[in-house]
């Protein structure tokens, strides 16, 4: 369990970084470009990572039950 | 194999490679009618191709559920019917969501969409149907004769009949072929986006329903102890 949560922790601070990265640069950046659908895209990608952290957690969860009854 | 773990992460790969390539590839402009929402392809179809996909699985276990009579059967074509169906449900919202922008109202009686909340709603009296019965051997028996009997259903409601009448969808009256399988009129560069786009839900919907399946027998591997 503790690996996910680091493992989710190092993605939420690489996010904030580069949302950090994104406003203090000029209004060139990518985030900003194309109508800002990256910013769109940074969203779904978050919810993406999110709901496979959940479903791997989930996994991990049953995989340790068969486990125990199976003893 | 359901406790193998690539396949899991292929999923994620495919997904992250869809949610991410899907939003920066070039899409054609044809005469802009469509603009940016075509992307929509990349989410929307996929929905609907896992949900088939889905419930082939579920009603190949409910034959070898007749043929072999087991629990394991049972859980797998259930599992697999539930997942089908809430794919179909994201497909019937995604698709509202993309017709209220495009075709100027969220239901517009098109036949697809008519067929298609009329194959889901089949499929949602499987599940009432089973949950009628408290007796396993009669429930899992009648439903795989209704999952089979819903299964063919899907031919007509999805296939067929809307292919037969002028529709808002691509495929209607006085097209060529099929359009979700004959992919000449699809972008070179969208079916790039498309194709593993299909094959990542198919693997998450595949996961899902694995889960539902070990939870399933646990449980029943509890009940028995």
């Amino acid at each position: 369990m503790s690996k996910y949560f680091r493992f989710s922790l190092i993605i939420i601070a690489s996010l904030f970084s580069l949302a950090a990265k994104a406003q203090t640069e000029s209004s060139t950046d990518l985030m900003r470009s194309n109508g800002k659908i990256f910013v769109v895209m940074a969203v779904v990608v978050l919810i993406l990572v999110g709901l496979f952290i959940y479903l791997f957690s989930i996994d991990k969860k049953i995989t340790r039950l068969e486990k125990d009854i199976h003893q | 194999m359901i406790r193998k773990s690539w396949w899991k992460i292929l999923s994620f790969l495919l997904l992250f490679y869809t949610c991410t390539y899907g939003f920066y590839v070039k899409v054609p402009k044809l005469d802009d009618r469509m603009k940016e929402s075509i992307r929509n392809f990349f989410f929307h179809v996929p929905m609907w191709f896992t949900m088939m996909i889905l419930l082939l699985v579920s009603v190949i276990y409910a034959i070898r559920y007749l043929r072999n009579p087991s629990p394991k059967n049972d859980a797998y074509s259930v599992a697999f019917a539930a997942t089908g169906v809430v794919y179909g449900v994201l497909g019937l919202i995604t698709g509202a969501i993309w017709a209220n922008y495009q075709w100027g109202s969220p239901w517009s009686g098109d036949p697809k969409q008519n067929g298609a909340a009329i194959a889901l709603l089949i499929y949602l009296a499987y599940f009432v149907l089973r949950g009628s019965m408290n007796e396993e051997d009669k429930r899992g028996r009648i439903g795989a004769v209704y999952n089979i009997f819903a299964f063919f259903m899907l031919f007509p409601t999805l296939w067929i009949l809307p292919r037969l009448t002028e529709s808002l969808h691509p495929g209607g009256e006085g097209s060529d072929g099929n359009p979700g399988i004959n992919g000449k009129d699809m972008d070179i560069q969208m079916r790039t986006v498309f194709y593993p786009a299909v094959l990542g839900w198919t693997l998450l919907g595949v996961w899902i329903s694995t889960l539902k399946i070990r939870y399933q027998l646990l449980i029943e591997k509890k009940l028995s102890l």
